[in-house]
Formats: C-alpha cells, structure tokens, sequence
C-alpha cells in the first residue's frame, strides 16, 4: 500500500509536507525553545531581513517564525481530537440506531438532522460561548458539527450488516445484543468512516482557525486564526503578520487533504487514472 | 398543483420535530450557562444592585424555573413570536428581519458565482479526464478548497481595497451616499464583490470537484458510448449526454451547503463589517444573550430546511425519474 502511495506524486508532495508540519509540532520545544508569547526583539522586523527573526516580528515584537511553529501544535491537537470525538460520538449514534432500528432509529436519526441543520460553526460559537475557550471545549465544539457525517455513514452500513448471518450466529450463541452491535458490528462499519476522518481534520482545522480569529479560541494557546485576528490591526501597514500565519494553515490543510485523496483512492482499489 | 402542494407541506410537516429538538437543545446549552443577559447587561452599564438586577430578571422572565421557561419558550416560538432581545433592546423579530436581507444577498451571491463557474469548470475539467487542463483545474481547486474563507477575504481586501483602491475596504454600502435605485444597487454590489468572492470560493472548488467527478463517471455509462455510436457531436454528448446528468449531484450539493455557507457568512460579515445576520451572532454571544442566539440558530435552521425543499422541488422538476406520480 505504502508503495502505491508513493507513486503517486501528489501523494508524496502531501505526505512530505505533512511529515514536515507534523516534526515542527512534535519538535516545537527544541526549534523555538522558550515561550512563543514572549517579547524577542524590535517590533514589526519584517520578514526575510534578519537572520535572527526569518518571519519578522509582530508588532510587540514577538517571533512570528515561533507563532508558527507553536501554532502547529494546536491546530494539530484540536483537529486530531476535534476528529477523534467525532467519529466515536458519530459511529456509536450510528451503529445503535442501525441496529436497534424501529422508535430507536427514526429518535435518534431524527437528533442526526437536527444537528445538521444548525450550521455548525454557529453551534460552535454557542458552545463556546456558554462553556468559555479552553483546547478541549473547542475541540467538542467542533465535533458537534462534525459527528453527524461518521453517525450517517456508519449506520448505512449497519443496516445492511444488520441480517448478515454472522450477526445471527452471534444471536443464537446468546450473545448480548450491545456486545454484537459494538463488538462486531462497529468495526465493519470503520472503512466508509476512516475514509472521511481526512477531510474532517481538515475541516476540524478550519474551524478552530475561525474561531480563534473571532476571538474564541484558547487565549492561552499560539492559535494560527488568533495571530491573522492580531495581524488584522495592521493590515494596511505590515500584512504579512496575517499571511504568513494563513500560508502555514493553507499547507497544513492541503497536505491533510492530499494524502486523505489519496489513502481513500487506495483503499478503495482504484488506479491511478 | 396539489401534489406539489402536499409534498411541501408533508416536507414542512415533518421538519417541525427536527426544529422542536434544536430548540430544546440549543435552550438547555444556554442555560447551563453561568451568568446571564441581565449579569452582562448590567456589567456593560457599569454595574447595578441587587435589587435592580432582580426586577430586571422578573421583567425577562429570568425569575423562574427552567422548565417553565422553556415551556414558555416553545409556545412563545410557535406563535412565531422569537421574544426580547436584552442585549439591544429591541424585538429580536425585528433585527433578524432588518439584517437578514444583506446575508441573503451575500450567500445568494455567493452560490450563484460558485454554483455557474463551479459547474462550468467541472465541465471544462472533466471533458477530458486526465488531460492537462483537468490536472491544472484539479489541482487549483484542491488549492481553492484549503483556503480558510476569512483568511482570503483578508488577502483580497489588502491587494484589491487598501493597495489597487478598486473596491471599498468594509461595509454593504457607502455610508450616508444618500443613492438611491440603480445608483445604489450599484454601490451595494460594489461592496460585496470581495467578500463574495471569499465566501464562494471554496464552494466554488467543492463544485468543480464534484462536477468533474460526475462528467467522469458519465463517460463510463452506456448512454455516452450510444451517443458516441450514433455518430454524435463531441461537445454536444458532453454538454447535453454527460453534464446534464453530472448537475444532478450539484444540486443535491447546493442544499446540503447551505448550513456551512451560513456559518461561513459569521467570519465573513466579521472581516468585512457587513452588519448582516452572521455578525448578530457574534452579537448575541458577546452580550451573552440567550434569547437572541436562540433566535439566530432557529432562523438559520428554517433557512437551511427552506434551501433543501427549494433544492428537492428542483430536483424534482430537473430529473423525471423523481417525483413523477406514483
């Protein structure tokens, strides 16, 4: 698989790109030791004119190269978790309102479409909102728009596995209906799910992104929305403050979205056309 | 006539539950909340005592129990009556129909632009899958796609409004211009040339994406090799034989959008100062007013059920196969 991977060339643009972002967050402490809120020189350096700031400097004067770096962290952590509730919130909705069907399935189907549609980001800025900014809390919010996608697709596939005759067998050996559901059934429906989780970081990393630029985000984190929001003040006079923290999300994004393409394409047996 | 008619409102109908379970849900969200309208009220104002903020609670309501203020709520909201807004002393009713029409004109805008281009460079790509231009147009709208919406917004303000000057910086229109008709009309689309532009562009590549992918999988249908057997024009099998079929998705495609063009609209109204129904939000959040939320989320939840109903009649008029009699 991995060397079907690599002979697809964006895949291996995407996949570089996203080992790169992934060493900086994993490397963060040892590339930009020391706090990245933190005053480090003259303000508003601009960038690629002092070796000792390559990105500049913001107007306080804080590193801009190390708001990047930091803000890897993050945007990965959100995302990655932001995914992880998601898909489990999503796929346990799904699969016990595909196995249960009847009242179970129209109750809980019916709660599936009610969060879809309320715009997502709107319930997120609610959440928020009423919780306060903390990593963890932005993270749930944002799977509170993103879970039902994994529970739709999960559920489909539940269905159809609902009379397969491993399912019986499972019945007839006595086994716990909810052990069946979770323990044999669940699994099977990861493969159409796993195949969406790519584009749901990536969205998860968008989202996180707007809020923070709303002023939503963890005051306490380097967020890559929040250093656009801060550089926003300064657009006419030092605008790269808000492009360069944007041209880092943009390569985070499209590498999540590159290597997402094209795992799915793989998985799913297709050559390459 | 009155099939159509019962199906709308077997549609309407049916969404009434859905809407009751957003209401109940976004109302115990709220009230687990610390701090209320009336806290936030009096801390704008500087601060009050207790007994001022005690009769401004029973004024609200604010007094009483949770569920005797949901149940008031709900029979309140389905008297269409979406209460008092705290925060900006007016009738929430009134302020969502006062900004509503600057969202609408945006997102209207918005799907417009990506929905025509979207579909017409989805064509364009997948007229020949594989070709240069599909790789070129493949590739730039993966890079469209990863493009934060308000991040752009910000890039095409500082090029085209604060360095080239060709369209105004922020706002719906120029303030106190006194134009009126045309003049104004031009003015306001002035004004919502960028960020309209920011706001359609990812839907503009998701458009493209999944045009190009039905035109691909049109090629590989019986109907395309028929056509091309009977000796018919090149472009007239991919206009008429492989796109007509391929826009069926992208209608489908247009009504599940449309919740995330709306809160894609909150970011958008923020970075270009547009006091349109996205900013209320953020409005309503920042005075930490329950009812006004409320009201935010229950209008855009009938929103989104609206553009999916007007996208099912479509469908229905656009394919023969759905909604013909039973």
């Amino acid at each position: 698989m991995i060397r079907e991977l690599l002979r697809r060339p964006e895949a291996l643009l995407g996949g570089l790109l996203l080992l790169l972002i992934a060493g900086a967050a994993l490397l963060a402490p040892v590339l930009s030791p020391g706090d990245p809120l933190a005053i480090a020189g003259r303000p508003l350096v601009r960038p690629f004119t002092d070796p000792a700031f390559p990105l500049g400097t913001d107007g306080l004067g804080r590193d801009l190269l190390a708001g990047v770096i930091h803000g890897v962290r993050t945007s990965a952590a959100i995302g990655l978790a932001a995914a992880l509730v998601a898909v489990l919130a999503g796929m346990l909705v799904g699969t016990a309102a595909g196995f249960a069907g009847g009242l179970v399935d129209e109750a809980l189907m019916r709660v599936v479409d009610a969060f879809q549609i309320v715009p997502g980001f709107l319930l997120a800025l609610a959440f928020v909102s009423v919780t306060g900014p903390s990593l963890a809390v932005v993270a749930i919010a944002i799977a509170l728009g993103a879970w039902t996608g994994p529970a739709r697709l999960s559920r489909s596939r539940v269905l159809a596995l609902r009379e397969a005759d491993f399912v019986a067998a499972a019945r007839v050996m006595g086994m716990h209906p909810a052990e069946i559901a979770l323990r044999q059934v669940m699994p099977l429906a990861l493969p159409p799910v796993l195949a969406v989780t790519a584009v749901i970081v990536a969205g998860a990393i968008l989202t996180e992104s707007a809020l923070s630029f709303l002023g939503l985000g963890d005051p306490n984190a380097v967020t890559w929305g929040g250093m656009i929001a801060e550089g926003r003040n300064q657009l006419r006079s030092a605008a790269y403050l808000s492009i360069i923290p944007g041209i880092a999300l943009v390569l985070t994004v499209i590498s999540i979205y590159l290597v997402g393409e094209a795992l799915t394409d793989v998985l799913a047996g297709k050559r390459q056309s | 006539m009155p099939r159509l008619l019962r199906r709308v409102a077997t549609r309407l109908l049916g969404s009434i539950p859905v809407l009751v379970i957003v209401v109940v849900g976004v109302f115990l969200l709220l009230n687990s909340a610390g701090g209320d309208a009336v806290d936030a009220y009096l801390l704008s104002i500087g601060g009050g005592d207790a007994q001022q903020a005690e009769e401004l609670r029973i004024r609200f309501g604010l007094d009483q129990s949770v569920t005797a203020r949901l149940a008031l709520t709900l029979a309140q909201l389905a008297r269409g009556d979406l209460g008092y807004s705290v925060a900006l002393n007016r009738p929430i009713g009134a302020v969502i129909a006062e900004r509503l029409p600057n969202t609408l004109w945006l997102m209207g805008s918005a799907t417009a632009l990506s929905f025509a281009l979207g579909s017409a460079l989805g064509v364009l790509a997948g007229r020949r899958p594989g070709s240069a231009a599909d790789r070129l147009l493949s590739a730039g709208s993966l890079f469209l796609y990863s493009i934060p919406n308000f991040w752009l917004g910000l890039v095409l303000s500082v090029v085209f409004a604060v360095r080239l000057r060709w369209l105004p910086v922020s706002g719906i229109e120029t303030i106190a211009s006194g134009k009126t008709g045309l003049a104004r009309a031009a003015d306001i689309a002035q004004h919502l040339v960028l960020p309209v532009s920011a706001l359609g562009m990812i839907y503009l590549a998701l458009f493209l994406r999944v045009m190009r992918a039905g035109m691909v999988e049109a090629w590989g249908q019986d109907y395309t090799l028929a056509a091309r057997a009977r000796g018919v024009a090149p472009w007239r099998i991919t206009l008429n034989h492989a796109a007509r079929n391929a826009l069926l998705p992208l209608v489908t495609m247009l009504g599940l959008q449309a919740a995330s063009m709306l809160g894609g609209s909150v970011v958008i109204e923020s970075v270009f100062g547009i006091p349109g129904f996205g900013r209320l939000a953020q409005e309503a959040v920042a005075g930490r007013d329950g009812p006004l939320l409320m009201g935010v989320i229950l209008v855009s939840a009938l929103m989104v059920v609206a553009a999916n109903l007007l996208v099912d009649l479509a469908y229905g008029a656009l394919d023969p196969r759905v909604g013909g009699p039973r």
